[in-house]
């Protein structure tokens, strides 16, 4: 298999540029394909048929990893390991989101047609469910290895646009619709300003391929060559608090907990992961297009982009944890302590890939390390509300939500109890778990990097963080079980109970390979040899324009 | 066989958690019991002539791209520390027979795992694996004081826990800098001990002074030093018998350990420079929390708070900085973990019996318990300082080291350092208060008529005075408070191997400073100015 990719790779070396593009994209392919089998799937009138849709998206994405894994490398990229690496790592936790998400649309509807026994297509959603959800993770993986304004843009909303719906359609309650459309219109907003960052970066550089092969234009050799200017430097600022919205930071963060409240968890869990990994992928091929090669040292990105990112990590670290700390629903605690999370991991792209070639001192490699370890904590705290279920009004299940809805896990559910304190305390970055290593990792690159103040920050930040961290162990493990919270039931739907408890296993196991990990995310974020090439001219023009510069 | 000290508990917790309720306390017993014999067996092996050397190595790589290993290595300091963890295991397991009866799975197991994260931060010759453990201490002992507590446990194991964490995030901070710094200089990354040790000297005065600072932070919480203290007195308080044990036992000595490990040997040139601030915090604290002391009506508070008032005495040692300071300061770690461990213990079987800690309630129990009577006078005089008990071995090395200590008086008796008589004084008085409310709770509790609760009924399985187990776990503590008092030279010699050595870099840093003079004198002068800023 290995081989005929390299085969075709050698065959289409002088193709047409579109089809040597899609020798990259065979996961993507099969991903797009599975969407369209499963919303066939979801309309057929056998509910056996129906119900193969979570099946057939698990197979897909797993195929879309082995393909993922072997992508080959994307020579003309800064990073031409990224995208490979990314989209293993999409499918992994893409495969334990679909185990979460099973059961989440159509199950009043389903019981109704297993009463009555006719089956009305419009009426079901199921199909457009799970097809929305690969939709999202396709978009997901082209954002990882866009090389051009039109296509990061497309695909990043590819990834966010079924997110609306599906937010809007995982619960009946009436919040779910207001979560969806407060969603769509702060999403549009976002758009909308990244949109008008690329436009402006269009016009400093005249181009919207973002990275190209050595002698042809590109938005990264114009800005080599010719400076960033006003006008792109403000596309640059612009595009990067548009796409802020993605990843839930500050200034663009007043959605989240709203949202994540709104829909059902699995669906939280779901928005905590792929739109924030998209919104790191198309930040560090942003930032890549200007470089770390700034400063003093040339270690550093343009003072202005370093000193918005700086405000903007040193706030959402704060905000996050500190409006995390009042509130007294679960979900909407881990939506502020996800906006907190952006802002650690904000950090470690300030710090860049460093210029020393050690490991530690790689921010980039520590912000997608970081991003691995939080999609499996994430989902398994989300995942233990969403396995947790009793009766509510009108025959609807209702999902545990609230600190008193966990009381005394422990006793009642171990295996539910022990994930949450397990992922807890991994998120609060409580060694020897996961979480710890990957919270050293953004430390030891930022301190690399010089920006000790904001190791600072983020360690005063994780001890705020302990405040309510904690409160989710008490609550799960200390606290004695109450009749209310007993009336709360492991739900049907053993995926989740599945997924969950893989997630916190892997909280635990994954530290046994976290150095192997860290080496990966080290080799994805390697430059290319062209590029390196490319950095030594950058780093002799600016010596040359410096004083040109200066001048802008 | 350091890793045997760790996987055994490791592996007994687990067993506890799986096997029946009936079984937990044997297994919890058994651990201990071994891995006592364990201990017995490496101080056998041990090369007491190479004291200052790390010895029973052992290492694995865990996660070579950050340069982080499990190492494990002992010096005799550090050995002296484990036995007294191993010598304090069994008896707290012993000590809660009685008193835990709900829910034993979870106390034993959480028990026997906190042991194995206590033999690890002493056997840590890796700095991560070092916080890795220091780290855990907390989990363990934090469900300790929320599941078994007395009535505010919560509000005390959270706050216990809180400030801690903050403290060691911050300390964190300090660590990773140290070891970039040594990235930087090295090529690589690493977080062995002994590289960071030497990258960190060099250092200048200011990044030194600033690694002091965050380091401090975090140890001097768990010490704790005045003004981080008020965690203790709650948590010491509101702990089951044996979490208190644990903590005053071993706990407490995580952060002056820390201190002598990291703070003095790896940043000479700000420990000389920030050697009278903290003295001043610690003799505040000695005197301060000893007047606390003298009002409480609470024993086992006025005990906690006896322990903030000593371990004062401890960090006032280890900033002496000359060995006679240092080996009392390290002395004082065995010793207030045998006498206030056995303290707590004699408060616990009064409690079980009397269910009141109140010296108002409970009065002129030597009547009625003269056995318990005996223990409690013994460990109480122990903890003042006689002279022939080992509390007055250590409490005199510290204060004879912090009156050598001047930088004036080089010449005569007189070592590096920057405190001096005057400070000596003043942190003397303080063995006088400790002798003043000590015998006037012993006066209160012990002699005198016999008072006792208006409900008190005789205990269901326990006899009025103590029974052959709880003799049994008091009598081992009470032959270590007399051969230590006695006998100190032995154990005194050595620890003298690793101390000199450390004293030794703390001399030339202090000539190197002089030397310097000049332009890094100025830096120094300036944190310094800094620093008390912060005192006031």
């Amino acid at each position: 298999m290995m081989s005929l990719a390299t085969q075709g790779m050698v065959l289409f070396a002088d193709a047409h540029p579109m089809v040597e593009k899609i020798t990259h994209l065979h996961a993507e392919i099969v991903l797009f394909i599975a969407t369209v089998v499963v919303m066939v799937l979801g309309l057929s009138h056998n509910a056996g048929m129906r119900r193969l849709c979570g099946g057939v998206s698990v197979v897909a994405l797993i195929v879309a990893g082995v393909l993922g894994a072997m992508t080959p490398d994307m020579a003309h990229m800064p990073m031409p390991g990224m995208s490979g690496f990314l989209k293993v790592v999409i499918a992994a936790v893409g495969v334990l989101l679909v185990l979460l998400i099973e059961g989440t649309v159509d199950r009043a509807y389903e019981n109704t047609v297993r009463k009555t026994g006719v089956f009305d297509g419009l009426r079901s959603t199921r199909g457009e469910f799970y097809a929305f959800m690969l939709f999202s993770l396709t978009g997901l993986m082209l954002t990882t290895g866009a090389d051009d304004l039109i296509w990061l843009f497309l695909a990043l909303e590819l990834t966010s646009l079924p997110t609306y719906v599906m937010v809007s359609i995982s619960t009946s309650r009436a919040r779910g619709q207001e979560a969806g459309v407060k969603y769509f219109f702060l999403g549009a907003m976002g758009a909308a300003m990244f949109l008008y960052g690329f436009a402006l970066l269009y016009g400093a550089s005249g181009t919207t391929v973002l990275f190209a092969p050595a002698g042809e234009v590109s938005i990264a050799s114009v800005f080599a060559s010719n400076g960033l200017g006003a006008m792109g430097m403000l596309g640059l600022v612009m595009a990067i608090i548009g796409v802020s919205f993605k990843i839930a930071a500050v200034p663009m963060h007043f959605y989240t907990a709203d949202v994540y409240e709104g829909a059902a968890s699995s669906v939280s869990a779901f928005l905590a992961f792929v739109p924030k990994l998209a919104g790191f992928a198309a930040l560090i091929l942003l930032l890549s297009t200007v470089g770390w090669t700034h400063g003093e040292l040339h270690d550093s990105l343009p003072d202005a982009v370093r000193i918005v990112l700086w405000v903007m990590a040193a706030m959402t670290m704060t905000v996050g944890n500190v409006l995390a700390i009042l509130q007294k629903s679960v979900k909407r605690m881990l939506a502020y302590s996800s906006i907190a999370h952006s802002g650690y991991m904000l950090v470690g792209l300030i710090a860049g890939p460093g210029n020393g070639g050690l490991l530690a001192g790689n921010g980039l490699a520590a912000v997608l390390f970081y991003m691995l370890c939080y999609g499996f904590m994430n989902l398994g705290a989300f995942g233990v509300l969403a396995s947790l279920e009793r009766a509510g009004m009108g025959g609807e299940s209702e999902e545990a939500e609230t600190f008193a809805d966990i009381r005394g896990l422990c006793a009642t559910n171990p295996l539910l109890g022990w994930t949450m304190v397990l992922c807890a305390l991994s998120l609060l970055g409580f060694p020897p778990l996961l979480g710890f290593f990957g919270k050293l990792f953004l430390f030891t690159s930022a301190i690399s990097a010089g920006e000790i103040l904001l190791v600072v920050v983020m360690g005063i930040n994780s001890a705020i963080a302990a405040f309510y961290y904690l409160r989710l162990v008490i609550a799960s493990f200390i606290d004695e079980p109450t009749a209310e919270s007993r009336a709360f039931g492991v739900t049907a739907f053993g995926s989740r109970v599945a997924a969950s408890a893989i997630s916190a296993a892997s909280v635990v196991v994954l530290v046994l390979a976290a150095s192997w990990l860290m080496g990966k995310t080290g080799d994805a974020v390697a430059p290319s040899p062209t590029q390196q090439v490319d950095l030594t001219a950058v780093d002799g023009i600016h010596a040359t324009i410096a004083p040109g510069g200066a001048e802008e | 066989m350091l890793q045997a000290l760790i996987v055994i508990p490791l592996l007994s917790a687990l067993a506890i958690a799986f096997a029946p309720k009936a079984n937990a306390r044997v297994i919890a017993t058994m651990s201990s019991v071994i891995c006592l014999a364990v201990g017995v067996l490496m101080a056998w092996q041990f090369r007491w002539g190479d004291s200052g050397e790390m010895q029973f190595g052992w290492s694995m790589d865990v996660l070579p791209e950050l340069g982080i290993s499990m190492s494990l290595g002992v010096d005799s300091i550090a050995l002296w520390l484990i036995e007294l963890t191993l010598l304090l295991a069994p008896i707290c397991v012993i000590g809660s027979f009685s008193a835990i009866k709900d829910n034993q799975k979870t106390y034993y197991a959480w028990l026997t795992a906190l042991q194995a994260a206590l033999i690890g931060v002493f056997a840590a010759r890796d700095l991560a694996f070092f916080y890795v453990s220091f780290e855990f201490t907390l989990i363990p002992m934090w469900v300790l004081i929320h599941l078994f507590g007395s009535t505010n446990r919560k509000k005390a194991a959270t706050k216990f826990f809180l400030f801690t964490f903050t403290g060691s995030v911050i300390a964190l901070a300090g660590l990773v800098y140290v070891a970039w710094f040594n990235a930087g200089m090295m090529g690589g990354w690493s977080f062995d001990i002994a590289e960071l040790q030497q990258a960190a000297r060099r250092m200048n005065g200011t990044q030194q002074g600033w690694v002091l600072l965050a380091m401090m932070a975090g140890f001097a919480v768990k010490v704790p030093l005045f003004p981080v203290h008020t965690w203790l007195p709650l948590a010491h308080t509101e702990a089951p018998t044996a979490g208190s044990v644990v903590l005053a036992g071993v706990l407490l000595k995580l952060g002056t350990y820390a201190i002598f490990r990291f703070v003095l040997a790896f940043v000479p040139d700000a420990v000389v420079a920030y050697a009278v601030p903290i003295a001043v915090l610690a003799i505040i604290g000695i005197i301060y929390t000893g007047l606390i002391c003298w009002v409480q009506r609470d024993v086992k508070k006025l005990v906690a708070y006896s322990s903030v008032s000593h371990l004062g005495f401890c960090v006032l040692g280890l900033f002496a900085i000359n060995s006679v300071g240092v080996s009392g300061s390290v002395m004082y770690m065995i010793n207030h973990g045998l006498s206030t461990g056995a303290l707590f213990l004699c408060i616990g079987m009064m409690y079980e019996r009397y269910h009141t800690r109140s010296m108002d309630e409970v009065g002129g129990l030597a009547n009625k318990m003269p056995v318990w009577a005996f223990f409690m006078v013994f460990f109480t005089l122990a903890s003042v300082g006689l002279p022939g008990l080992n509390g007055f071995v250590s409490e005199f090395l510290c204060l004879l080291g912090t009156f050598q200590s001047g930088a004036g008086s080089m010449g005569v008796g007189g070592t590096v350092g920057s405190l001096g008589p005057w400070f000596a004084a003043v942190a003397g008085t303080g063995m006088v208060i400790a002798a003043i409310y000590l015998l006037y709770m012993v006066g209160k509790i012990v002699f005198g008529e016999l008072r006792e609760p208006a409900d008190y009924h005789v205990h269901e399985t326990l006899p009025i005075d103590l029974n052959g187990r709880e003799i049994g776990v008091l009598v081992p503590l009470a032959i270590g408070c007399v051969v230590l008092g006695v006998l100190p030279t032995p154990v005194l010699r050595t620890i003298e191997q690793p101390v000199n050595q450390l004293v030794q870099t703390l001399e030339d840093a202090h000539d190197h400073m002089l030397v310097r003079g000049g332009e890094d004198g100025v830096v120094v002068v300036a944190v310094w100015d800094e620093s008390e800023g912060d005192v006031e």
